[in-house]
């Protein structure tokens, strides 16, 4: 008997998915198929599922439709072009080649390598039973139930897996040492970041697996899920997933029929960026404010409420399971010797595919910005990369060959933190950009200790007189030594990275600081206090173009005739620049 | 006492290439006081937990700058607490704190036992190298006591934590964040609280003084008289400032063996009425609807035949004693036997409530 033929629909329901209308691209494909007896037509089996971001969100809704394994990718689907696909693609088998997803995505998709993010396309997040059909919590059973702590410690050192955030410390032997302490009330915690939504939003199950072995080998029965309450989708997935997981006796008294007792509490955050230091995040579980603590004593010595605790990430967790379950070689055959695995970053900036990728460590920067990113966009030359989020340091074109792991990151001054990577091209200034970073780091600064409450703004003022054309070269002295202060003197990481983009970006692009400060220009063209708009005469047709643009009144001429800016009334926004057709207005 | 003997256990280590043998579980800081090296620190107060905030007390340990006030001495441990690297950094904290912090030290009535002021003066920081912007606040805390100065605040933590261990009130916290973190009550309302004055005792700067000590006199141009607060039976020593035969500001040694420099609102803020021109001097008796003075023979007898009378009318019950817990035990003893032997009722009570 020939097996019944089957059309499986797959629609992003991410956080983008749901934006771009996700949720009612899912229902109209439904209502048409079941009102107008496609299966019957068709004589298929028709299923539908909601999944979790594949990262190109730019594109998204993002639609898979597959025929008998035949799959093809739709991007940006509206609900009003669900009916063409209905009828063409699935009653008269022609996809609508027009709406497929192009070489971009492509491109995006296949040279990352995807073992975290992998399921989070392709099950629904929703489901329990999709996960149980990856083999999911086989391997938490296999932990739990055949395995003792250590030696689930000792896999999880030997596969080499490092935190995925801040500075990247072996998890296994984090572990370890928590399960040594004598103390026996431990408490687990996973930290859900930004970066980590897409995963708890698209394979929440993993995120719960991995907390579960991790509760399981440090010997602790209770386990906190530290996350934003705004991350709506986030916590609706996990919270639903704990509760399926609990219906199947996965979490909660004597797990897989052993006397391992655990369970798992949310505590939210609110909108603090010093929450993602593990000292302030427990202190915001313990319900006060959140201020790092000193250490020593580390976490895993006293952490929460006094006792052993382990602090990951959602990222770390969730390659647990594939720890556990594929083998520590297997793991530790991705990547480089030292910094072993995948890592996810959110590639964004001056790139053309902008979006969620995770790729094997150690991968080349050039092959992330010019393969997954698929180069420039507007063709403008790449000026740097930033790596880490807002405390990252600049990585210049000139390194783009070093490979992305946690050493070559640490030797460029650098760290893995947020999990960000911010692509500049030339027409970026390096000076605005450190600016911008660390406007955000003084705001954030959880004002405890005066290198950083101070410094941070310290610096700030002085990088703002650098963009404004008030600086002496003093000041770039007095930059650095406030850099080498907060580096060494503040309390927590927030304080001691601050100052990397400063640091880097002085480094590999001084040339750029010293036109600032010595000649009072922005190389770049972005520092308005130090650009003036002009009209070259020869090239202006008198087209009228940039006094119509103009807001500010600054253009005067006759039609046909050379026009003329007022510098007083000009207010440098760049309008008449961007308008003429004939490259008439000068930029200095 | 085997058990005894263990706590007793010591750790040798150098500091500035002493050698130093210290009981385990002390910090650096401490060590280092014992054999009189001085690591300044803004932050560290003996009554509370150990924050590591100021970064002022950093010191090297084989190398590595550390805050002295939370590391605990360790064998071996080679501590360096002035190599130029280590001034530099401390100079420099220092330096940033000040830039944030009002030059008005000439009215200022922290003068001259100002912790920052000190620190500015064996550094030699007369103006900031990173100067810049400095927060601007309003002083509108109407409180009748505490005179809260939050620019000259330099969120070292002190005072929210004396009030929240010591005190175990609370009544302040850090809010907001960034260069705008301030202390302050919940909303920023008024200070509402016991007024014990725990944290004006603690604050390092003239960020919290006590309202009455303004413009009254110099630390060094008084006299410090120590003596028993009496006000109640606890009976805390306190120190009276006093200046031209007046007392301007009460405070408490930290060694006080009842109350270790703790005081209350009334032992603290209380001395007004010592020289109040309202404080009756001789006694007085009531002619024809009005207080005259008289003297002590006269009012004695007074008093003596009214409770005579009061008590042949209405019978010894209807009289009652009331006395001052301000009054010493000897003389609440000698007052109940008064009135339960010669009133003859055991209707007596004091004030000792409040």
């Amino acid at each position: 008997m020939i097996e019944q033929q089957t059309v499986t629909i797959k629609v992003c329901l991410g956080t983008a998915g749901r934006a771009s209308g996700g949720a009612d691209v899912l229902s109209i494909f439904q209502k048409l198929i079941q009102l107008n007896g496609i299966e019957a037509q068709i004589d298929k089996k028709c299923s539908y599922t909601k999944v979790g971001c594949r990262g190109f969100c730019s594109k998204d809704v993002l639609v898979d439709v597959i025929i008998n394994d035949q799959k093809v990718t739709y991007q940006s689907v509206k609900p009003t072009m669900v009916e063409k696909i209905v009828t063409e693609h699935i009653l008269k088998g022609e996809p609508v080649a027009d709406w497929l997803t192009k070489e971009d995505y492509e491109s995006f998709q296949t040279k990352q390598h995807k073992i975290v993010l992998g399921p989070c396309g392709e099950i629904d997040p929703e489901s329990i039973d999709d996960y149980l059909g990856m083999k999911g919590y086989r391997a938490a059973e296999k932990a739990i139930s055949k395995m003792r702590r250590d030696e689930v410690i000792k896999k999880v050192i030997q596969s080499g897996l490092r935190g995925r955030g801040g500075s990247g410390f072996s998890t296994g032997t984090k572990w370890e040492i928590c399960k040594s302490q004598a103390d026996s009330t431990k408490y687990i915690i996973c930290n859900v970041g930004e970066v980590n939504r897409p995963l708890a939003e698209g394979n929440p199950h993993a995120i719960i697996e991995g907390l579960l072995i991790g509760g399981y080998a440090i010997g602790s029965e209770k386990g906190f899920i530290y996350i934003r309450e705004r991350y709506h989708l986030s916590v609706e997935r996990l919270r639903l997933a704990i509760t399926q997981a609990k219906d199947k006796g996965f979490i909660g008294r004597n797990i897989f029929g052993t006397d391992f007792c655990f369970d798992i509490e949310f505590s939210f955050g609110t909108e603090a960026f010093i929450c993602g230091e593990e000292t302030a995040l427990m202190e915001s579980i313990e319900g006060k404010r959140a201020m790092p603590r000193v250490r020593p004593p580390f976490p895993v010595q006293k952490g929460l409420w006094g006792k052993p605790t382990v602090i990951n990430n959602a990222e770390t967790f969730s390659n647990i399971p594939l720890i556990i379950g594929k083998g520590a070689r297997w793991f530790s055959s991705i990547g480089t010797k030292e910094s072993t695995g995948t890592k996810v970053f959110t590639l964004s900036g001056k790139v053309k595919n902008v979006g969620l990728v995770e790729i094997p460590m150690g991968m080349p920067f050039r092959d992330i910005v010019y393969g997954i990113g698929g180069g420039m966009e507007s063709g403008v030359a790449l000026k740097a990369v930033q790596v880490g989020g807002p405390s990252g340091g600049l990585i210049p074109a000139s390194m783009l060959d070093m490979g992305l792991d946690y050493e070559n990151l640490s030797k460029l001054g650098s760290i893995v933190g947020s999990g960000g990577m911010v692509v500049f091209n030339e027409d970026d200034c390096i000076v605005s950009i450190t600016k911008f970073f660390m406007e955000f780091l003084q705001r954030e600064s959880c004002g405890k200790c005066p290198p950083c409450r101070i410094g941070t703004k310290r610096m700030l003022e002085l990088l703002t007189k650098i963009t404004e054309g008030r600086a002496e070269y003093n000041d770039l002295a007095t930059l650095e030594r406030l850099s080498g202060l907060m580096k060494t003197s503040s309390l927590c990481g927030l304080g001691r990275t601050a100052s990397n983009p400063f640091i880097t970006g002085l480094n590999h692009f001084r040339d750029e600081y010293l036109a600032h400060v010595r000649e009072k220009k922005c190389p770049a063209g972005v520092c308005t206090a130090l650009i003036t708009f002009s009209i070259v005469e020869d090239r202006c047709k008198g087209c009228t173009l940039c006094k119509k643009v103009c807001p500010a009144g600054a253009v005067s001429g006759e039609v046909k005739k050379p026009h003329r800016i007022d510098a007083a009334a000009c207010i440098k926004c760049g309008a008449c620049f961007k308008a003429c057709k004939f490259k008439a207005i000068k930029k200095q | 006492m085997s058990n005894d003997r263990e706590k007793q256990k010591t750790v040798r280590l150098r500091i500035n290439s002493q050698v130093i043998d210290v009981p385990e579980g002390r910090t650096i800081l401490e060590a280092a006081k014992e054999i009189g090296i001085y690591i300044p620190a803004l932050c560290n107060h003996p009554m509370i937990s150990q924050s590591g905030a100021c970064r002022v007390c950093i010191v090297e340990v084989n190398g590595t700058p550390v805050t002295s006030c939370t590391t605990l001495v360790e064998k071996d441990m080679e501590v360096i607490t002035n190599s130029p690297y280590i001034e530099d950094l401390r100079r420099d904290t220092i330096d940033l704190i000040l830039s944030d912090h009002p030059y008005d030290c000439m009215v200022c009535q922290k003068t001259g036992e100002c912790e920052l002021q000190e620190l500015a003066y064996s550094y030699n920081i007369r103006k900031p190298l990173f100067s810049g912007e400095r927060r601007i606040y309003d002083k509108k805390d109407g409180n009748r006591f505490i005179e809260r100065d939050m620019e000259k605040c330099i969120l070292c933590g002190r005072c929210v934590k004396i009030c929240d261990e010591v005190q175990g009130v609370g009544a302040i916290d850090f809010a907001y964040k960034g260069f705008g973190t301030k202390v302050c009550p919940p909303f920023e309302r008024d200070l509402d609280c016991e007024f014990c004055g725990q944290c004006v005792m603690a604050c390092p700067t003239g960020a919290l003084v006590g309202r009455d000590w303004i413009g009254k006199g110099r630390y060094w141009k008084i006299r410090e008289v120590d003596t028993t607060c009496s006000y109640c039976g606890v009976g805390c020593s306190i120190t009276l400032h006093v200046k031209n035969n007046e007392i301007i500001r009460v405070s408490s040694r930290p060694d006080s063996v009842v109350n270790k420099g703790l005081l209350c609102v009334k032992g603290r803020f209380g001395y007004g009425f010592i020289s109040s021109p309202d404080r009756l001097k001789q006694p007085l008796i009531r002619k024809d609807g009005r207080l005259k003075a008289a003297s002590w023979e006269e009012a004695l007898d007074f008093a003596a035949d009214k409770l005579k009378k009061i008590k042949e009318a209405h019978g010894p019950d209807a009289i009652t004693g009331l006395s001052s817990a301000r009054c010493t035990t000897e003389e609440n003893y000698l007052f109940q036997k008064f009135m339960r032997a010669a009133v003859g009722t055991n209707n007596v009570d004091h004030c000792a409530r409040l």
